[in-house]
């Protein structure tokens, strides 16, 4: 009797410490829409952009532009759909979406996101191409493991397979864009489907 | 000495347990954080933080945003000490229940 309102005790200390420092309601569907958008923006890419064998892409290129474009749109459609769908869980779960643990969470996100980001458009616009892929996944590798206080731990593992994917394309040049597809597509979707049933499931 | 005596009376309460698990976890929050993750009325939580401040186990600080005021809460080590003494004790309780 007596242990039970202990036990009780323990679980609303665990709960509390978790609601209060910790965005809870990340959707685990935004990250399958995350992924299915970046395969979708991978194959426009791999079926009209790519040079062709034996050329290289230029920066200034139309290509080149068209394909940042189709970067852009894949990020702020991933974001977006990240935003609508987390806002509904949190509504459910009586959690707020902007408050004090999603300011924490974004902050803790972005700062390596977007140093990661600054630091490809530097070496792009100084020609250097080639690791753009294996930088992208490093950083933002990283960028999940350090939002990952703030919000599902799970998340970190996510951070810990596009580093280690982002390392293995540093090492096998040329690859990048397949890198790419298997870290933004693939991963998200598999992640985001691990995370689903887990939410149905509780 | 009986395991009970390292439960502490000043967390034996819902509300004051959960202050002070917030505040474990975060550096600082303030009145209104506090209302909503707790869920309880201005003069509930109030008298409750008063019990803690004057255990010594938070510091209570307050200042205005513009016009508003607001009431930013800390916790001290001692407060964490003890808080980590009551969990240990909760736990041992648990274990020779059962």
């Amino acid at each position: 009797m007596e242990s039970k309102k202990y036990l009780n005790d323990l679980n609303e200390i665990k709960d509390l410490m978790n609601r209060s420092s910790r965005f809870i309601s990340l959707s685990g569907l935004s990250g399958i829409m995350a992924g299915i958008y970046a395969v979708i923006g991978a194959v426009v890419t791999y079926i009209f952009l790519l040079p062709e064998p034996g050329t290289v892409l230029t920066l200034h290129s139309w290509n080149f532009r068209l394909i940042i474009a189709i970067l852009l749109a894949v990020a702020s459609l991933s974001i977006v759909t990240a935003y609508l769908l987390s806002s509904k869980k949190a509504k459910k779960n009586q959690e707020k979406i902007w408050g004090p643990t999603t300011k924490r969470l974004l902050v803790s996100f972005l700062v390596p996101l977007l140093t990661g980001g600054i630091y490809i458009l530097i070496k792009l616009s100084s020609q250097h191409y080639g690791l753009t892929g294996s930088l992208m996944l490093i950083f933002y590798g990283l960028a999940l493991i350090n939002a990952s206080k703030y919000t599902l731990s799970d998340v970190k593992y996510l951070g810990y397979a596009e580093i280690v994917l982002g390392l293995i394309c540093a090492a096998l040049p040329g690859y990048g864009f397949w890198f790419w597809v298997l870290g933004f597509g693939i991963l998200h979707i598999i992640y985001g489907s691990l995370m689903y049933f887990k939410e149905v499931k509780a | 000495m009986g395991l009970i005596d390292n439960i502490n009376k000043i967390f034996d309460h819902r509300i004051r347990l959960g202050i002070m698990s917030i505040l474990m976890v975060n550096e600082q929050v303030d009145f209104n954080q506090l209302k909503e993750l707790l869920n309880v009325t201005d003069g509930n939580l109030a008298s409750h933080t008063k019990t803690l401040e004057k255990a010594d186990y938070i510091i209570v600080e307050k200042s205005f945003i513009g016009r508003k005021p607001n009431t930013r809460y800390y916790s001290t080590k001692s407060g964490k000490e003890a808080f980590k003494k009551h969990i240990e004790a909760l736990e041992n309780l648990i274990k020779k229940q059962n």
